[in-house]
């Protein structure tokens, strides 16, 4: 490096270049170009500022990024949200460099711009920062508590996604997917990277949670309602992300799986996302209803696109004529090009020009001068006046366009696109036919054929979301679980456990037979009854009056009719069930088996619908639902088999076992639904440390439960469960301390909860 | 006993827009004396119908409104407690026999099936009701003629007629007339312009898609007479609609909102 680099000419030029201390020669290479933008920008106090703040991260001992970085990207985020932001931002970064993630400064600082462009103020900046340190803070770790700390895993990836993702998110949910993020992972290095890189499942669910707008699957069914009601259409709405794709942002279309629609629709300005996605779906019909595919072959890309606007519009019309409201919505989406904005000297205008004609074919009061353009309005005009006109007329029409204003500039690599896109019309790729076969249009959504060798094994997982109660939302589709049919055993051991217990039978059927069913049903005509009836007693009176034999039958009484409850018995089977009980031979899981047994012989004697399910977890990914006995299955040999073949293991992920052992027992037509839920123990996993999580959730399940009419009870074995066990059950829950007495304690309780 | 039989007639001629030839056929139906039964969805004009024949037949018309408590002696009479014994009192059915008027029960199958047993004998070759406490039997009118009418759309499984009672009667089937006519219906019962009341009828349209899908019921003839009453006495048309055709038919909250963006996008701003 020699002194002749660093001269500059203008004396002024000359001390900035002092001030800033420096001998990187990457910086000299673009502190001429930063300066002229910092001093169209800053005055001269703030760039004073600059310079210093630029020097402090020149000595930072990092190499020339932090302070490259700075000085480039400064001036626009000074011209975003002013230049009073520095003393946070250095403040932040001091913060950085004390703590192990000093490496993450330079990423920091060249998010900066692209961060403050879309957050527009000094206090959303703040909040950004302040998420930032946030996340450092809590995911920067220490090795068992010594000092030898790592850097936060997940932050350099944050840093990296921030731009993309305040794009889609308020700075409060930004707040929450971080949160989330770090909740959940911040003793994961590697899953946290996933999470903060957009990778994972979760957190491109969490994202979608959080977006502003209106999403589709908020509103689908008012959309489905809008195409049946107002067009007597109906189809399959599928969306399409518009979160991950920065670049080619895909326009609606439909084809023959349905119509496809972005997943998010932000207001547009009276506009609300709703009624976009109405007018976007009402463009389709239109062309479902009046559009006929015209073959494309002999035709140029720009002749297709005169005729695919000509024919938007002829739609649109047909359109308006049904419901003249829709203009109002039509004009506030369609782009309002200006007349001269498009050079046609340098720059292609075609698109401009058709979204002039566009606008003035649907606007009556657009103002347009140009001739050409006011006379082809007046013809489609003229075409439109006689009736709905056809997909052929208008494109002859759009094809004399064409012909009339074509230009040599047309041709240019330089389009003008400004105010051209109309975003609520689909990609018309249902308009054309081409008879020899295009390479563009794979047909990626044709299904596939499942080879001869592939054999679908077993359910698929179902998911389902799992509470979490640091946050008070749902973690959406955490667990996953799979149901299988549970292995059989031998039969006779069950039976044999029913001969066992033969004199505690006896004594239950005696109890079955007392059961009162319920149901109120008036029986009137009755000599004695509770009430008296008084129709009938004043048509006896009558009766007696006139002369005529009256009726003695003037009572009514109530009698019971019909039992309608039907059963989720619901097991834990996790490896606690192996211990001995206290005081006896058995293992608890053998006590349970004779007790189940029990129950399953005095339900089926009273005739109420039940089912059994066992359930045991291996973390979240892991939760088998083993189904026992379904409603349709007798209480037969090969129920008991199953029954005899009960194995424990594992752990106790409850929450996702209760609903989904709830989806089958809500699905039953019965009046009462009654979910026994036999456990040992309080829900816990390997792979949730925090034992709140998990009874949680399940407290949370059973909640959902009552909702939907469900009546949840718990028998534990577990003496010590009053700690937790009304925390998920409230009071519906019954310990039994003396596990060997569980075989007559399960039936009786069953009794007693449903007389 | 004399009964008033001029308060049964039908004064003047109610406007009633025929949608076939159903005028025609119940004219032969009445020459012949064969009960008859209207059925459709509610608000149709099956009650207009009936009290339009009654005044084109000039016979009186005797309606009576059926419910779940309406016994057999709220039909065919009873006898009533007095100070000094007890009197006779004839029942609408009963009335109707014997003054030879037009008997309409209307929403027949809201009472007991039980109950509509007593007309099985009035709806045959027979022609008569006995009255079994009074210890009668009447011969009916020769004028006399049963007409029942039932929406099979939103009744239970429980709300049916018997098959014995179904067959008993010649039926005609209605329903929400054409567009075109239905805005002329609308027009000349409001007095609303044709443009105006083909919007209605539009919206009308709409609801009646969405039947099944949330909705039990469209958007009824007279809910779109309703909003065009409205809407003629200076109301502005979509409050009018909003308040006669979307509040009264749902709680749902998503079909209230996709009507409301019908009505919204039917009148221009």
């Amino acid at each position: 490096m020699t002194d002749a680099m660093t001269e500059y000419q203008h004396p002024l030029m000359a001390a900035y270049w002092k001030q800033l201390d420096t001998r990187f020669p990457q910086v000299e290479e673009v502190f001429e170009d930063c300066m002229a933008e910092a001093l169209a920008v800053l005055t001269r106090a703030e760039l004073a500022d600059y310079l210093e703040a630029a020097r402090i991260l020149g000595k930072l001992g990092r190499g020339v990024e932090p302070m490259l970085a700075f000085l480039e990207e400064w001036p626009s985020v000074a011209k975003a949200v002013g230049a009073a932001a520095l003393p946070v931002v250095m403040a932040l970064i001091q913060r950085m460099q004390k703590s192990p993630n000093g490496k993450a400064i330079a990423p920091l600082l060249q998010t900066l711009a692209p961060v403050s462009r879309r957050l527009h103020s000094v206090q959303q900046l703040q909040h950004y920062l302040d998420i930032t340190l946030d996340l450092m803070e809590r995911t920067t770790g220490s090795i068992h508590g010594h000092h030898t700390t790592f850097p936060s895993p997940g932050l350099p990836d944050f840093l990296d996604q921030a731009p993309n993702l305040l794009n889609l998110l308020a700075i409060s949910g930004l707040r929450n997917w971080v949160d989330y993020g770090i909740r959940n992972y911040s003793n994961h290095p590697e899953r946290q990277k996933d999470y903060f890189s957009l990778q994972s499942a979760d957190s491109r669910a969490v994202l979608q949670r959080e977006r502003h707008g209106t999403l589709l699957v908020d509103v689908e069914r008012k959309l489905d309602l809008y195409l049946r009601g107002l067009w007597q259409d109906s189809e399959q709405l599928v969306p399409y992300s518009t979160a991950f794709d920065e670049l080619r942002k895909p326009i609606p279309y439909y084809d023959h799986l349905g119509m496809r629609l972005p997943d998010v629709y932000d207001d547009a300005g009276t506009i609300s996302g709703l009624d976009r996605y109405r007018v976007t779906l009402a463009h389709m019909v239109g062309h479902r209803r009046w559009t006929v595919a015209q073959i494309a072959d002999n035709w140029s890309p720009f002749q297709r696109m005169a005729v695919e606007f000509f024919e938007d519009c002829r739609v649109e019309t047909l359109l308006m004529r049904e419901y003249p409201g829709l203009r109002r919505v039509f004009l506030a989406l369609h782009p309002k090009p200006e007349e001269g904005a498009c050079d046609s000297e340098t720059t292609s205008c075609l698109r401009h020009r058709l979204a002039m004609l566009s606008r003035a074919l649907l606007d009556p009061a657009h103002g347009y001068r140009d001739a050409d353009l006011n006379d082809f309005v007046a013809r489609f005009h003229a075409i439109m006046q006689t009736g709905e006109s056809s997909t052929k007329e208008i494109a002859s029409l759009a094809l004399n366009y064409v012909t009339k204003t074509r230009r040599q500039s047309d041709q240019f690599a330089k389009v003008h696109f400004d105010d051209t896109v109309i975003d609520y019309r689909d990609d018309n790729r249902q308009m054309w036919k081409f008879i020899e076969e295009g390479d563009e249009e794979e047909a990626f959504d044709a299904e596939r054929k499942l080879e001869p060798g592939e054999e679908i094994k077993g359910l698929p997982p179902r998911h389902y979301p799992e509470w979490d109660y640091n946050s008070q939302t749902y973690r959406p589709d955490w667990v996953s679980l799979y149901e299988r049919l549970h292995p059989s055993g031998n039969a006779a051991d069950i039976d044999r456990l029913l001969q066992k217990h033969d004199a505690l039978a006896k004594r239950l059927k005696r109890m079955l037979d007392l059961l009162k069913p319920q149901d109120k049903v008036r029986v009137r005509y009755q000599e004695e009854g509770s009430e008296l009836d008084l129709d009938v007693a004043i048509r006896s009176l009558i009766d007696f009056k006139g002369g005529a034999n009256p009726d003695p039958r003037i009572n009514m009484s109530h009698k019971t009719n019909g039992r309608d409850i039907a059963v989720m018995l619901l097991l834990d089977l996790s490896e606690s069930l192996n211990e001995r009980a206290a005081g006896s031979q058995q293992t608890i899981l053998e006590l349970s088996q004779e007790a189940v047994s029990l129950l399953a012989w005095a339900i089926e004697k009273l005739g109420d619908p039940f089912a059994i399910a066992g359930f045991h977890s291996n973390t979240r990914h892991e939760v088998r639902y083993l189904h026992i006995k379904g409603y349709s299955e007798r209480w037969n040999d090969e129920v008991k088999g199953r029954l005899a073949a009960m194995e424990a293991g594992w752990s106790t992920r409850m929450g996702a076992a209760i609903r989904h052992a709830a989806h089958y027992l809500e699905a039953r037509p019965a009046d009462k639904k009654l979910m026994l839920v036999l456990t040992d123990g309080q829900p816990a996993d390997v792979d949730a440390p925090d034992e709140r999580l998990l009874i949680e959730d399940a407290r949370r399940a059973v909640t959902e439960l009552g909702r939907n009419g469900i009546f949840t009870y718990c028998i534990s074995l577990d003496a010590k469960a009053d700690e937790y066990v009304s925390d998920i059950f409230g009071r519906q829950y019954t310990v039994i301390d003396n596990i060997q007495r569980l075989p007559e304690k399960l039936p009786e309780l069953f009794m007693a909860l449903t007389k | 006993m004399s009964v008033d039989k001029q308060q049964y007639t039908v004064q003047q001629e109610p406007f009633y827009q025929q949608q076939h030839n159903e005028v025609a056929l119940y004219e032969a139906a009445y020459r012949n004396r064969l009960p008859v039964m209207v059925k459709g969805p509610t608000g149709c004009g099956k009650s207009r119908f009936v009290e339009y024949m009654a005044w084109k037949l000039n016979k009186p018309l005797i309606t009576v409104a059926c419910n779940e408590d309406m016994t057999a002696s709220d039909l065919v009479g009873r006898y009533l407690l007095e100070a000094n014994g007890t009197r006779w009192l004839d029942g609408p059915l009963t009335t109707a026999a014997r003054i030879g008027a037009i008997c309409y029960l209307d929403e027949i199958v809201e009472a007991r099936q039980d109950t509509t047993v007593v007309i099985h004998p009035l709806t045959d070759h027979r022609r008569t009701l006995p009255l079994d406490k009074k210890g009668e039997l009447i011969h009916a009118h020769p004028d006399f003629q049963l007409v029942i009418s039932y929406n099979p759309g939103y009744q239970s499984l429980m709300k049916d007629l018997k098959q014995s009672t179904k067959q008993r009667f010649t039926a005609f089937d209605f329903d929400y007339p054409e567009a075109a006519l239905e805005t002329s219906i609308l027009a000349k019962e409001a007095g609303l312009d044709e443009a105006l009341a083909a919007k209605l009828v539009k919206i009308g349209q709409t609801a009646r898609n969405l039947k099944g899908h949330g909705l039990d019921e469209g958007i009824s003839t007279r809910l779109l007479v309703y909003a065009a009453t409205l809407i003629k006495d200076g109301v502005a048309p979509r409050d009018a609609c909003r308040m006669s055709l979307v509040r009264p038919i749902t709680d749902d909250a998503d079909i209230r909102e996709t009507l409301d963006h019908a009505i919204d996008a039917t009148f221009e701003a």
